[in-house]
């Protein structure tokens, strides 16, 4: 019956990887950023240039507390590629505070324009690790399992083998031999 | 002794710990040497359940070997092999005399705990919270089993441990899930999930007597196992539900209704699971309750809705009312593990069933922390895990 199960070898003996930790870190920072951009949109767009662009910016924050809650769920890898793709958004906004700053506007927009740079080659390796490791771990799927009934005797003769055994605390049932004893 | 120890969400790590010992005259200590992962574990590893602390040792699916025993135990020698139920019970207890052995009254040692939160307490288990008594589970090398001399199932020598293990829970789980429902040899019976306790569940409703027995799931491999014991089968991703049960029901919909599915129901796309979906990560609600939504819809008037499927907290959106006006019976619980197992020990040896047939992916312990993933993401076709320390 369990011929066909098979020993896994070379299993990791802890279940969270580097890159599962790095991802949680990214979703925690995703949820902080959010919440910066829609708590204070004022601030952040004076700092970098973008003044007039406040909405957009509480846009991003509520696209970063997306990210960040399904970054920190079980499937990260979908979330930190949406992640990527919010980082090149991101890039592109900050473009046009540096075009559109002053001395000091530009000085910031630069700065973010590396933090968020590096941020987005740490986000690319961590959701194409991911999606590797996910990828090692899938195997064979749709395998067939059609030899497996469980009765060595076959499913025909099981049926019914134990007709009648429900306890009568179990017995919730209205049937119409109840109803005639009932009756009786 | 090396054991899986829950570190926090997702984190199971093998660790080396302490070996267990006797604590109390009635304890019994055992080698482990077959146990399985189960789908509630992973209610755990996601941290879906309150009350787990890191460090916590899981699992409660395990078998072994007598190794020791407190100066009280008088039904356990060295060396008997046992399977070890999940629910720990006294045999005392008002509840345990009535058979509702996952009510004990005695054995959850944080029974204060539990009479908060649950308003009345219910049995200590192995490996799963400190809600329910704070036992260090059986993914490990030995395990101390606390009122052992009713805490355990006799294997007999012509039973292997892969027949036998699944006595201490998916069996007598998906077993009490169909007796519960009441089976009729007339009944159409829908099972939801067509996991472990799924699969056992409908073996269970066959012998039990069913006509028709209907299973929906969405991963192949699951429903080619269904159907290999003769079941129909649904592929929710593929149909819809509900107009495929009652189109095998001549629209009068099933008479039986099983979720074998529980509180982390797929987020497919019904607006509600989706919505849970969301709920549930932003914690405006704790579980994810599509199937049970689906069964109070389509089940037939009269009928009853049997819940083996493990649920925490709260669920939100219930169609009560379309419960309450067609007379729907809830029959729901944990198991009461050894009020079905003399029984189900019997069948499997006259080879009248053979749990073993669900075993997919066999490995030692320290791989366990692997195979968590594996089986969470439903990788490799897995279906159930067993682990050999």
């Amino acid at each position: 019956m369990n011929a066909s199960s098979t020993l896994v070898t070379s299993r990791p003996d802890r279940t969270l990887t580097k890159t599962d930790r790095v991802a949680r870190g990214l979703g925690w920072f995703s949820l902080a950023l959010g919440v910066a951009e829609i708590v204070a949109p004022g601030k952040l767009a004076r700092a970098l240039g973008l003044e007039g662009r406040e909405r957009l910016l509480q846009a991003y924050g509520g696209r970063e507390i997306g990210a960040g809650i399904w970054a920190l769920s079980d499937t990260p890898a979908p979330a930190i590629w949406g992640r990527v793709a919010g980082d090149l958004v991101d890039l592109a906004t900050l473009a046009a505070g540096v075009r559109d700053g002053d001395e000091s506007q530009r000085r910031n927009a630069w700065i973010a324009l590396g933090v968020v740079g590096a941020i987005t080659a740490v986000d690319l390796f961590t959701a194409a690790s991911l999606t590797a490791e996910t990828s090692e771990r899938r195997g064979e799927t749709g395998r067939d399992y059609s030899d497996r009934s469980g009765f060595p005797g076959g499913a025909a003769k099981a049926r019914g083998t134990a007709e009648g055994f429900t306890p009568i605390d179990y017995q919730v049932t209205a049937t119409e031999a109840r109803k005639e004893m009932e009756t009786a | 002794m090396k054991a899986l120890v829950w570190h926090g969400k997702q984190d199971i790590r093998c660790d080396t710990v302490p070996d267990p010992e006797i604590e109390d005259p009635k304890d019994a200590i055992i080698k482990v040497t077959s146990c399985a992962i189960c789908g509630s574990d992973l209610h755990l590893f996601h941290n879906m359940i309150p009350a787990m602390k890191p460090g916590d040792i899981i699992g409660h699916e395990m078998m072994g070997e007598v190794v020791e025993t407190g100066s009280a135990i008088t039904k356990l020698r060295k060396g008997e092999r046992v399977v070890i139920p999940f629910t720990i019970n006294c045999d005392e207890c008002d509840q345990c005399r009535r058979g509702n052995y996952s009510l004990c009254e005695k054995s959850n040692r944080n029974g204060e705990l539990s009479d908060k939160v649950f308003g009345h307490r219910t049995a200590g288990l192995f490996g799963y919270t400190h809600l329910t008594g704070g036992y260090s589970g059986g993914q490990a090398e030995y395990l101390r089993v606390p009122f052992a001399d009713s805490t355990h199932i006799k294997v007999p020598d012509s039973m292997t441990d892969d027949q036998a293990l699944f006595l201490g829970d998916i069996f007598p789980t998906g077993w009490q899930a169909a007796v519960q429902a009441d089976i009729q040899r007339t009944d159409v019976v829908a099972i939801w999930g067509a996991g472990p306790v799924g699969q056992m569940a409908i073996r269970s409703a066959i012998l039990l007597g069913a006509k028709t027995v209907v299973v929906i799931d969405r991963l192949p491999e699951r429903l080619s196992m269904a159907a290999a014991a003769g079941a129909e089968t649904i592929n929710f991703e593929d149909e819809s539900v509900i107009e495929r049960l009652n189109e095998l029901t001549g629209g009068r919909g099933p008479d039986k209704c099983i979720d074998c599915v529980g509180l982390e129901a797929h987020a497919g796309s019904h607006i509600d699971s989706m919505l849970d979906r969301v709920k549930q990560a932003t914690m405006m609600e704790s579980d994810r309750p599509h199937v049970l939504r689906e069964m109070i819809y389509v089940c037939r008037g009269g009928g009853v809705l049997s819940i083996p499927g493990v649920y925490g907290g709260l669920v939100d959106k219930i169609p009560f009312g379309m419960a309450m006006n067609k007379g729907l019976t809830f029959r729901m619980g944990q198991t009461h593990v050894r009020r079905w197992t003399d029984d189900l020990t019997r069948r499997i040896d006259e080879g009248q069933i053979d749990p073993s047939f669900v075993i997919t992916h066999t490995a030692p312990l320290e791989e366990g922390p692997g195979l968590y993933r594996v089986f969470e993401q439903k990788q490799d076709s897995c279906i159930k895990v067993v682990l050999k320390p």
